[in-house]
């Protein structure tokens, strides 16, 4: 029997992957269920209250976070239009260095085996891609919402079954004989990379933080093209098969449209119908950069001190890059 | 029939957004063609992928390098 634990022995709610566990296994109550567990579990008072309570933890850790880290959002002009400026914030949030550590690490020195464990830890959040963001639909209206369908079509295939992202993250699994079951990932997956898929269905399920959830998804977007390019350039050094390299390829394009769809056609419309909510966007945008560095960040350190654990493995790697 | 619609849609300081097109010919000739509902087209000439943009406008580096 593992040791119990209490609410009050959490210190770092964003880390802890207890939390998480029990957190995306509320949420995914909302997605998929589980197999011998009674659907109607999806409303059973007691679980929202439970997670309405670690709901609060959360958002309150990230909205600390956000302020103590470099990814605080700009403060906005109040006597000027709000939609600009947010529009113009958050290319100039995302812009950063453009290429991400994970992703240089991946193309320059990653070894199969540690691509592998890139993909594992990943399809947690790959192989229900794009599904948080389908929940704000009903919540946003006039052209935010023509926006956020257009954009939703295109991860969803764009009427093609076998385009789906999702779909095509799971070939990519298959082709590496990994499973494609969402449930066979969660004793691995790290606290910090099971924050970064639950912040989404954090944004998307609470309809007050719609605004957040859209400047997540702008700051997801917009920082994914130039990182998909080097993963890709990995796959191909590794010579993983055709589906795995598809996966990244179709991201490159997809998410550059993308970009633009999501920081000018969703948030920049979507501020301006509800200029309250211009605060929110940025909120949103910010934490996604860091929570989602903080996941990047913990895969580094763990493939580090796995290669230090085996100093026969890591000099060859190392003059790969 | 109605007549199909195809739009241009211009992103400061990034690429066109294009909507029911059949493909995109970029200025060295390559034919690109169009497979999704809307597509980038870069203007900076910084893509790898010309037509397409690949978010190379993002970049600070001038050109990236190509050695793999």
């Amino acid at each position: 029997m593992p040791e119990a634990r209490a609410y009050g022995d959490v210190a770092d709610c964003l880390g802890d992957r207890d939390f998480q566990l029990a957190l995306w296994i509320l949420y995914e109550l909302h997605y998929r269920g589980f197999e011998g567990v009674d659907d109607a579990a999806e409303w059973d008072p007691l679980l929202l209250v439970s997670r309405a309570g670690l709901e609060r933890t959360m958002e309150h850790a990230v909205r600390e976070l956000v302020a103590s880290t470099d990814h605080a959002p700009p403060a906005l002009e109040p006597d000027s239009d709000p939609a600009p400026q947010v529009v113009k914030a958050l290319v100039q949030m995302t812009i950063g260095d453009g290429v991400s550590p994970v992703a240089t690490f991946l193309r320059r020195r990653a070894t199969r085996e540690e691509f592998r464990d890139y993909l594992a830890e990943r399809a947690i959040y790959h192989l229900r891609e794009s599904d948080p963001q389908s929940f704000v639909l009903p919540r946003i209206d006039g052209a935010a919402k023509a926006a956020l369908a257009e954009l939703q079509y295109d991860e969803y295939g764009g009427g093609r079954p076998d385009r789906l992202h999702a779909t095509l993250f799971a070939r990519a699994l298959e082709s590496l004989d990994m499973s494609t079951d969402v449930a066979s990932y969660l004793p691995d997956v790290s606290g910090e990379t099971l924050a970064s898929v639950n912040l989404m269905s954090l944004f998307a399920l609470n309809r007050r933080l719609r605004g957040a959830a859209m400047g997540h998804l702008a700051a997801f977007e917009a920082t994914s093209s130039l990182p998909c390019e080097q993963i890709l350039r990995g796959a191909r050094r590794l010579k993983l098969p055709d589906a795995v390299q598809d996966y990244y390829d179709e991201h490159v394009e997809a998410d550059a449209v993308h970009e633009q769809l999501a920081i000018r056609n969703i948030c920049g419309n979507l501020v301006t119908a509800e200029p309250e909510l211009a605060d929110d966007v940025l909120f949103g945008a910010a934490a996604c950069l860091a929570v989602d560095s903080r996941a990047g960040q913990k895969l580094l350190t763990d493939w580090q001190d796995r290669r230090d654990r085996k100093p026969t493995g890591s000099g060859r790697a190392e003059a790969a890059g | 029939m109605s007549a199909r619609r195809v739009t241009v849609e211009a992103c400061p300081g990034g690429p066109l957004l294009i909507r029911g097109a059949d493909e995109v010919v970029s200025d060295d000739g390559t034919v690109g063609k169009v497979e999704r509902s809307v597509v980038a087209v870069c203007r900076c000439g910084r893509s790898d992928r010309l037509p397409w943009c690949d978010a190379s406008h993002r970049a600070k580096r001038r050109s990236r390098k190509k050695d793999d």
